[in-house]
């Protein structure tokens, strides 16, 4: 399988839109693994969090949106902040996981289904949780 | 009271909606502790929620607009406003660093509120006004059971530490202030790998079977480290780190790990009465592990 890989994308409005919300900036980001080897949730996701980076770097928009390898990596961010803690660059990386979701809500996606819980988490929830998940992945 | 810092008083508190309704024993606790110590909690007279979550995003500033109010609604009462659930603590000193910072979001946001919040509030957390208020001599001269014995594991996680900058309460690498309010009332601080990692956070609600991997990583690392309980300073992984623990075999034969606040902890060593205590609320009751190591059972 080819992968085209083009100023387009690279330069494209898919990539502008990341930094503008995020107010990061992708190339800082040199690929060293750091933010992924710290990562709770990594062993759930698909792709790994430093992975997810390198695409936004080149604007891999199909890759990192419903459908793509990345969106189980751009859902299952807790925001902890571990990775934007430990990363040398400085690279705040949940804040670029909150432009990709971001970027997906504002076009309209919903994300979680609350009648799905199971009814006795659903009662024994904490309301942070609650209001948490409603501006995680609600518009 | 040894090496008095405190000025003594009163301080406004924020309770927040968890604290108000799922994790009332952290409020009953939390209120009673202070007032022991001499500090007084006063409730705002008018509060709302905080938002739960932090915005990430930079060209959004609707997010804002729910913590900005409560740091309105908390300015006219002191300086100071107290919290004890770690997500409000986050997201309200968050909003409180940003704001101070950012002349142009505040006139934005107080234009859209119609309230003028002056951007001088300093949002504490209880944890905090222990330390560096009243002091550790303090707090410890208050102890009359003391935890001798006791195992516990410090659970920072992770609102109370980072980001760095903003949050500034420890070093979020290496924190030691649970670690010292362990010493304090007698117990010993239990090291274990996954004092500061994530318990999933709000993932419980979107996606339990994560969330609670994550949680049973924490409980067994705390438990192999040699830990009888583990104490928090926050309602949401107090659930998630209790909750999955509800039918699992090792609770059904006693040997869950209790997951308490901090604030039930100094209740139990001020020789509180047991109504502040609020243990009934948990999943793993955690009298056992207190009736073995200092002699406190069911039957008062």
């Amino acid at each position: 399988m080819h992968t085209l890989i083009s100023i387009d994308t690279v330069r494209g409005p898919f990539v502008r839109e990341i930094e503008e919300i995020s107010g990061q900036n992708l190339l800082a980001c040199n690929q060293c693994g750091m933010c992924s080897a710290g990562c709770p949730v990594a062993s759930a996701m698909d792709m790994l969090p430093s992975q997810v980076i390198r695409l936004a770097q080149l604007g891999m928009e199909e890759a990192l949106t419903a459908g793509g390898r990345g969106d189980t990596t751009v859902w299952l961010c807790a925001s902890c902040l571990a990775c934007a803690t430990r990363c040398p660059k400085g690279v705040d990386l949940p804040r670029v996981m909150e432009a990709l979701r971001q970027i997906q809500l504002r076009r309209g996606a919903v994300r979680m289904d609350l009648d799905a819980l199971p009814p006795q988490l659903a009662r024994a929830l904490p309301q942070v949780a609650i209001v948490g998940a409603y501006r995680k992945y609600l518009k | 009271m040894g090496g008095v810092k405190h000025r003594g008083g009163t301080y406004p508190y924020y309770p927040g909606c968890t604290l108000s309704t799922q994790a009332r024993a952290y409020d009953r606790s939390g209120r009673a502790v202070a007032a022991a110590l001499g500090i007084g909690l006063q409730e705002l007279a008018e509060w709302q929620c905080c938002g739960a979550t932090f915005p990430l995003t930079i060209d959004d500033s609707m997010a804002l607009i729910a913590p900005t109010r409560v740091l309105c609604q908390a300015q006219d009462s002191g300086e100071r406003v107290v919290t004890l659930c770690a997500v409000c603590f986050h997201v309200l000193r968050r909003c409180q660093v940003l704001l101070a910072d950012d002349a142009q979001m505040l006139e934005r946001i107080n234009w859209f509120i119609e309230q003028d919040y002056r951007g001088e509030l300093h949002v504490a957390h209880l944890l905090e006004v222990l330390r560096d208020d009243l002091g550790w001599n303090a707090v410890g001269s208050r102890v009359s059971r003391p935890l001798d014995g006791l195992r516990v594991a410090p659970y920072y996680g992770c609102l109370l530490l980072r980001p760095r900058e903003e949050i500034g309460l420890d070093d979020p690498e290496d924190p030691s202030i649970l670690h010292d309010l362990i010493r304090v009332v007698g117990a010993d601080p239990v090291d274990f790998p996954y004092a500061i990692e994530c318990c999933g956070s709000y993932l419980t609600a979107k996606e339990p079977r994560v969330s609670e991997r994550l949680s049973r990583e924490i409980v067994a690392s705390a438990q192999e480290s040699g830990a009888d309980l583990l104490i928090t300073a926050c309602p949401l992984c107090q659930f998630n780190l209790d909750y999955p623990q509800r039918e699992t075999r090792a609770a059904a034969a006693g040997d869950g790990l209790p997951v308490i606040y901090f604030t039930q902890l100094l209740a139990v060593a001020f020789g509180l009465p047991r109504d502040t205590w609020g243990f009934e609320d948990h999943y793993v009751d955690p009298i056992p592990a207190l009736t073995s190591m200092v002699g406190i059972s069911h039957e008062v």
